[in-house]
């Protein structure tokens, strides 16, 4: 739980409204505390290279298109499924030879973008149903929780697979699916956070100080909901990324000769009896991804010391 | 405990009323007409209104939805557009095979999850610990269709040892328990069942590491009970959450084989899932879906009357 953002007019008594003087709430997120998240993080060796090898990949992907060693998008048909170290690609070549090293590293470009924004697209929608959800309460709570649990009655594989497939596929319809399936999940758990928050003696103590709702909304809910929400946010990333190469490697998200992991994975798994070590490597792109970013995760959650 | 199940059953109906919904509107979000997947290109305007209204996309939505729902609960899931066969039936046939990949999956992943997690629960911040940890992670980070795609690579394209795809050495689509059907299993059931243990041994950990930190195992360890005594306590106080874990985690295999059905060719609903998106037959898509996903309702509210069975201690409100 992050530190309480605390009004200063929680010591003063309840005072009738004309001598209440309007409360500009002195909202300082208490100086120190992303201070010592930070400096837990940097003892922290796992998270710590975790998120270097996070860093790197993306410098990888958005700087590719000046750094590629060769074209990823032309090919050669007399050098097809060339083996890792051949002097001409060192990662080898593709069923249509093209530059394995290349092609991976321009992949990444779509593969974190497809895996990331629905997370972040989520982790807004989300975080505005769950904490009006938890803040507002009564029949609207209801409404809004009971139509999230409807999406909790389907696995999330599932649900993804279920919409992009219902849409067709896509880059644009794989991302409006994932959004779906990650918009129940952080809702939830916005609602759980805010619906304690509100219980809080701070908040009560705002609102007899004469602050709008508005105002306990933007200062004491969400200074105090965000940094568990987003924890769990970047728990999801992990899973995002898997989901949405999965979508890609079904056919249902990026389409060729656009460069995507799970799309590489997919057209070269005719591949796995010539040239298996090839064959694999975009998939450990996606492993190596989806396993930083839940090292990283976890580090953040246990610098942070939210429960889970 | 009665009027606990009573309960249960009364919130699980409205959401099981709002999963039919989804699966309704999901044929009607498929851009263009359900129908234009099956139609020749040159169907007049008179052929196209009679297919309609034959399959009553005419109607408004309400009506349509109160017809199918109807017809569901009947047990009439619509006819396949591609085979023109009951879609009970393929989905029937479908979701046996998939049950039986998914429970061997799930029974692997639980004895090797609960194991690594009662290690790392016993021995916190060993170097143990840390080893049943990273499996743990492993687990909950890889992507599984690769995975299977590297067990293939290494069990089937080099050693050769067990056989890449199918559910059976006839390209049967039915899996039978016998010998030559059981070597097509390992595999896939293998590959799957690293999610589970994934999940299962991080649940168990974090329970261990509360139930040995409370004062009752103190006061077991101080009337001299032997390491194995307070080791049965920890077991029976576990329990009840790990199994429920357990529980949910097969919903989730069923629902979510797809991409490890695709990788082996294993005749289930995955593979059906993925014939129904890719022929845009619509009427299977959303009869595997409801099927799946109301197996995902039910199995949660057996999940929570059995927890609550099991665990005295949980309220029954």
């Amino acid at each position: 739980m992050s530190a309480p953002v605390q009004t200063a007019s929680l010591t003063a008594p309840a005072l009738p409204a004309a001598a209440a003087p309007a409360p500009a709430p002195a909202f300082e997120r208490s100086p120190g505390y992303w201070g010592h998240v930070g400096r837990k993080l940097l003892r922290d060796p796992v998270a710590i290279g975790a998120g270097l090898v996070i860093l790197t990949i993306v410098a990888v992907a958005i700087l590719s298109p000046w750094i590629t060693p060769m074209d990823p998008y032309r090919g050669s048909m007399l050098r097809r499924l060339r083996p890792i170290g051949d002097p001409t690609y060192i990662l080898g070549s593709d069923e249509l030879g093209r530059d394995m090293l290349s092609r991976l590293m321009v992949a990444g470009r779509l593969s974190l973008f497809m895996g990331v924004t629905p997370v972040i697209l989520a982790f807004l929608i989300g975080s505005a149903i769950g904490i009006v959800a938890g803040y507002v309460g009564g029949w609207l709570n209801t409404i809004l929780m009971r139509t999230i649990d409807v999406f909790f009655a389907f696995p999330s594989v599932l649900l993804a697979i279920a919409l992009s497939g219902a849409l067709g596929a896509g880059i644009f319809n794989a991302i409006v699916s994932l959004t779906c399936v990650f918009v129940p999940q952080i809702a939830r758990v916005a609602e759980s956070v805010t619906t304690q928050i509100r219980q809080r003696d701070y908040v009560d103590a705002a609102r007899l100080s004469g602050a709008s709702s508005f105002t306990i909304v933007r200062v004491q809910v969400l200074g105090n909901v965000l940094g568990p929400i987003f924890v769990y946010a970047t728990s999801l990333i992990s899973v995002s990324m898997i989901l949405a190469s999965g979508l890609s490697f079904l056919g249902l998200g990026v389409k060729p000769p656009e460069p995507e992991w799970g799309l590489m994975l997919n057209t070269l798994r005719t591949a796995i009896y010539v040239n298996p070590l090839v064959a694999a490597l975009p998939g450990l792109a996606i492993f190596l991804v989806s396993i930083s970013f839940n090292l990283f995760s976890d580090g953040l959650r246990s610098a942070m010391e939210v429960k889970e | 405990m009665l009027t606990f199940v009573g309960k249960r059953l009364v919130y699980v109906a409205p959401v099981a009323i709002g999963v039919s919904i989804v699966c309704f509107l999901l044929v009607h979000l498929a851009p263009g007409d359900p129908l234009s997947a099956i139609l020749p290109v040159d169907a007049t305007q008179e052929t196209i209104e009679q297919m309609r209204a034959a399959y009553g996309f005419d109607k408004p939505l309400p009506v349509q939805y109160a017809l199918w729902l109807w017809r569901v609960l009947q047990g009439d899931l619509g006819t396949s557009i591609a085979t023109g066969r009951p879609v009970i039936g393929e989905v029937g046939r479908a979701v046996v095979n998939s049950l039986i990949l998914a429970s061997v999956a799930t029974l692997i992943g639980f004895a090797f999850g609960t194991f690594f997690g009662f290690v790392a629960g016993y021995f916190r911040n060993s170097p143990l610990d840390r080893a049943a940890s990273a499996i743990a992670v492993f687990g909950v980070s890889v992507p599984h269709y690769w995975l299977g795609m590297v067990m293939v690579i290494v069990f089937s394209a080099t050693l050769g040892w067990l056989p890449p795809t199918g559910a059976g050495p006839d390209g049967s689509g039915n899996w039978r328990p016998d010998l030559a059907h059981l070597r097509h299993l390992i595999l896939p059931a293998i590959t799957m069942s690293v999610i589970p243990m994934g999940v299962i041994a991080r649940t168990v950990r974090a329970l261990v590491g509360d139930i040995l930190s409370q004062d009752f195992v103190s006061a077991l360890r101080a009337k001299g009970l032997g390491e194995f005594g307070v080791f049965r306590h920890v077991v029976k106080n576990a329990a009840p959450t790990a199994l429920a874990v357990m529980g949910l985690q097969l919903g989730y295999l069923l629902g979510g084989s797809i991409l490890i059905e695709t990788v082996f060719a294993w005749p289930g609903t995955g593979f059906l899932l993925n014939a129904a998106i890719f022929q845009r037959d619509l009427p299977l898509l959303q009869g595997s879906i409801l099927v799946l996903a109301m197996f995902f309702v039910l199995l949660n509210l057996a999940v929570d009357i059995l927890q609550t069975a099991l665990d005295p201690r949980i309220e029954r409100g």
